[in-house]
């Protein structure tokens, strides 16, 4: 059986990396109890499987990720008890991880890394004024083509980015700056946050940043990497609760 | 007052930002009142290094749980954050509430090694604090220190205002309560808590204290300059494992660290005697915890934190009483899903069976490192790590039978009496258990990890002058090219240079203080970081301070001199120590007094207390290999575990 979680990631947390927070799930696996299938070998490990990796210092409300249960071990959860997970794992987890949607998918479903198409974002330009801001924002959504060159695998590679820029646009300010709102395809080698900040202009600081939505595309629909349809829109949603 | 905002910013610009978060699983909730003495406990190096300490984890549980004590966590920011600090006025923080050093009332350092005395400095500095004892006034922080290198804190005496000498328990809890009553009472004269302080059992106040130098530059005596101040002050021993089940929840950190896995103490203290080792000497007596007790410490441990793993801690653990037993149980408890490892750090050749092979691969082989220490038997006579070469070899095939295929052999060099001999006796060893592997696999391999042997303070080898770097460095080459051809050994080594550096601080007196601060204010911290380590800092500091390091370093001591340390006890008689030094040099063994007569070393005796095992029957191996018979025993202070040990949590 599959287990597909979604999760959050935001406060003094967000300051550990894509490996510690995979290590911090086998053991929070262990602590519940849930009966996880180990890979054969000589050194079994958990079969747990991660979506794309979150920047160390980014936070997310829509972190997923896929979990094979052994399905001879008696303590297999009941469709009740899969209902209680969330809360179960949220009280083992660290503060600031949080579950916030469960749900058993196919054994052969396409893996997150591959089924992602985008992801949103919100982030924050520490102290630039709005206008300037929305500025560099109207010439990028301009822009024909935007030609970066940047490091892939050791290689120089240059790339139009234009195509990944699907959405940008300043949707208020914080304390510390500038809030812009950027939807960014990920498919096949994506723009990161850092990358889009450095179109926008190199010696912006980024402050914080927040992924709050992936989406697949099935059919040419937009959907949430948890089953069941998900309206997209491009304001943070990614709050609906399996309990 | 939290500096997390301050802080946060400063994050996204340097490496590992998890390092200073905090977050960890287990962690307390400090309760920081007017009348509670608060504590930040610091350890001098990374995070990664410090946080496994399991010390600083006791201590902290202990001072929480008191209603007159809090207690925080910090460790040494590493260079690219330390820059961000000191340019933007950011002092050192607690990683749990990210509170200012200049908030609590105590600075008090672990100090497991020498070399991260200036790292000490440097943290005391970062607090906002006078880096010396007497330039600090009423409202400074107390800077204090504990942990193994404190049984000669005269290097960095000046810099400290308390010194705790062993067992940590029961004292911080009596440090807790003056110093809470001090500030209660305004902390009034800072002169007057140092007296205060100097009163507790086990507690150094080096101020009170002078250093007199005769007209040939030695050390004469260190005597007290107050009535408050005992001639010599006497470490802390806790007489009952038992009774301290700590640290109830061993803290998980987020990121990864060394010692990444749950730790069980499984007893405090060895008696094999070996005569380089420091730790075997300072610790005595022997005081197990019930196997009970390690049990459900290991098992609550396990399902509180998730850790698949866990390490049963002590200086020999193959020595605890029905260790094969305790490794059985945690391998097949059915709670643990068969997925746990248990590693077995400190093992002794003698006493790793085929049994215990077996267990312990059971989940997941683990490393695998036995501790032969010297190449020939001669050399180990000299010692006292009386293990036959038909141990190691016994042991050695135990595992390769078991499905391991590597091993690490750890040895020194440098040893007293030391002939080229010894140190190709290695190359010996090493390649005889690469040929008992070939009767199991195909490619064994050996890794024959070689350290440059430092003498220590309280151990009989505290007298003899250490090897000079050319001489360590020749040692080493000459194993190197011995073993050059050998396809099977791999050798590593420390690097020489910074065994001068470290002889300097752990046998060192109080005029060192000036060159650790001088090496310091050069910007050689992390000085036990090899490619940190900077033997220029050092040499120039004490060309500087008019010091050479041939008088603290290589030149054997005598007899009837005074050490920087005599003001001090861990116990042992002097005499004890001259007696076993000359016994070394004399080639002659001394077997472990857990099963055989008394030696009055004064680590019992002198302290009416003795050692606590459950198991009047010596482990495999016997004692030492010596193949005394141990069933002749004659007084020997042995108190017997009773059968049924209080549970995790209860207290005596």
């Amino acid at each position: 059986m599959r287990v597909r979680l979604r999760f959050t990631k935001t406060g003094k947390i967000r300051w550990t990396s894509h490996r510690d927070v995979a290590r911090v799930w086998e053991r929070v696996i262990r602590r519940v109890g849930l009966p996880v299938a180990y890979s054969q070998g000589f050194s079994p490990h958990p079969k747990l499987h991660f979506g794309l990796a979150l920047s160390t210092g980014h936070e997310s409300v829509a972190e997923f990720i896929d979990i094979d249960l052994d399905d001879d071990s008696p303590a297999l959860p009941s469709p009740d008890e899969l209902d209680a997970l969330p809360l179960r794992i949220s009280a083992a987890l660290p503060i600031g991880l949080e579950v916030t949607g469960c749900a058993v998918i196919p054994s052969n479903t396409t893996s997150l890394q591959q089924a992602v198409e985008s992801c949103e974002w919100d982030i924050e330009i520490r102290n630039v004024a709005p206008d300037a801001v929305e500025a560099a924002v109207a010439r990028v959504v301009a822009a024909d083509d935007l030609t970066i060159t940047r490091q892939r695998k050791g290689k120089d590679v240059t790339d139009d980015v234009r195509p990944y820029v699907l959405a940008l646009a300043v949707v208020g300010s914080t304390d510390a700056g500038t809030l812009v709102h950027a939807h960014l395809a990920t498919q096949p080698r994506g723009l990161r946050v850092s990358e889009l900040l450095a179109l926008l202009d190199p010696a912006w600081e980024e402050g914080l940043v927040r992924r709050t939505a992936q989406w697949t595309l099935i059919d040419g629909a937009r959907h949430e990497p948890l089953p069941g349809p998900v309206e997209p829109t491009s304001t943070s949603h990614a709050t609906v609760r399996a309990s | 007052m939290t500096v997390w905002t301050e802080l946060e910013p400063l994050l996204a610009k340097v490496q590992k930002p998890a390092r200073y978060i905090g977050c960890e699983d287990g962690v307390y909730t400090p309760d920081h009142h007017a009348g509670a003495a608060s504590w930040l406990l610091a350890y001098p190096d990374t995070y990664e290094i410090g946080l496994p300490n399991q010390g600083l984890q006791i201590l902290a549980e202990i001072i929480n749980e008191r209603p007159d004590g809090a207690a925080e966590r910090t460790y040494a920011p590493w260079g690219d954050l330390e820059e961000l600090m000191r340019a933007t006025g950011l002092p050192l923080f607690s990683v749990d509430t990210h509170r200012a050093a200049g908030d609590f009332d105590i600075l008090a350092f672990n100090l497991s090694a020498e070399l991260t005395y200036t790292n000490l400095v440097n943290m005391v500095d970062l607090a906002g604090c006078p880096i010396r004892s007497v330039d600090r006034s009423a409202d400074d922080l107390l800077i204090g220190a504990g942990g193994h290198c404190t049984y000669n804190p005269e290097p960095i005496a000046d810099f400290l205002d308390f010194v705790v000498l062993g067992d940590g328990e029961e004292a911080v809890g009596e440090i807790t309560e003056a110093v809470a009553a001090w500030k209660q009472a305004g902390k009034g004269d800072r002169l007057e808590i140092l007296r205060t302080l100097a009163g507790i059992e086990g507690v150094y106040v080096p101020r009170l204290y002078d250093a007199v130098f005769g007209d040939d530059g030695l050390l004469v005596e260190v005597v007290p300059n107050d009535p408050a101040a005992p001639a010599t002050v006497e470490k802390r021993t806790i007489a009952d494992l038992g009774e301290w089940p700590y640290p109830k929840a061993q803290l998980v950190p987020l990121t990864e660290v060394v010692h990444d896995r749950l730790n069980v103490e499984v007893f405090r203290g060895c008696t094999r005697g070996c005569r380089f080792c420091q730790a075997g000497m300072i610790t005595r007596p022997v005081r197990e915890r019930p196997a009970d007790q390690v049990r459900t410490m290991v098992s609550e441990g396990l399902q509180r934190t998730g850790y698949d793993e866990v390490a049963l801690t002590s200086l020999s653990t193959a020595d605890f009483s029905g260790i094969e037993q305790v490794v059985v149980d945690t391998v097949n408890d059915p709670d643990c899903g068969g997925q746990v490892s248990v590693s077995l750090p400190s093992l002794r050749v003698d006493a790793f069976t085929v049994g215990i092979a077996a267990e312990i691969q059971k989940a997941r082989r683990t490393g695998l490192t036995f501790a032969p220490e010297a190449g020939t038997w001669r050399m180990r006579q000299v010692i006292n790590k009386l293990i036959r070469e038909e141990d190691l070899y016994a042991a050695v095939r135990s595992a390769y039978s078991q499905g391991w295929r590597r091993m690490k052999l750890y040895f020194l060099t440098g040893l007293p009496t030391e002939t080229d001999e010894d140190t190709l006796g290695i190359a010996t060893l090493a390649r005889n258990c690469v040929e008992i592997g070939k009767e199991f696999h195909r490619n064994p391999s050996v890794t024959v990890s070689l350290g440059g042997f430092v003498p220590k303070p309280f151990t009989p080898f505290q007298w003899f002058g250490q090897n000079t770097r050319e001489e360590l460095q020749r040692k080493i080459y000459l194993l190197r090219d011995e073993l050059r051809r050998d396809r099977g050994v791999q050798l590593k080594w420390h690097d020489p240079k910074a065994s001068m550096a470290e002889g300097l601080a752990s046998r060192g007196d109080r005029r060192l203080a000036d060159v650790i601060e001088d090496v310091w204010r050069h910007g050689g911290t992390f000085q036990e970081w090899g490619e940190h380590f900077d033997l220029r800092l050092w040499e120039e500091a004490l060309e500087r301070a008019g010091l050479r390091e041939e008088d603290f370093v290589y030149r054997h001591r005598t007899e009837d001199e005074a050490l920087p340390w005599d003001h001090l006890s861990a116990g042992l008689h002097k005499d004890f120590l001259w007696q076993d030094w000359r016994d070394a040099l004399a080639e002659v063994g001394l077997e472990d007094c857990r099963w055989t007569p008394c030696y009055d070393c004064g680590a019992c005796t002198g302290y009416g207390i003795e050692h606590v095992v459950a198991s009047a029957v010596p482990p495999a191996g016997g004692s030492q290999g010596t193949g005394q018979d141990l069933t002749v025993g004659g007084e020997v202070p042995v108190t017997l575990l009773p059968s049924k040990p209080a549970p995790v949590g209860a207290r005596a």
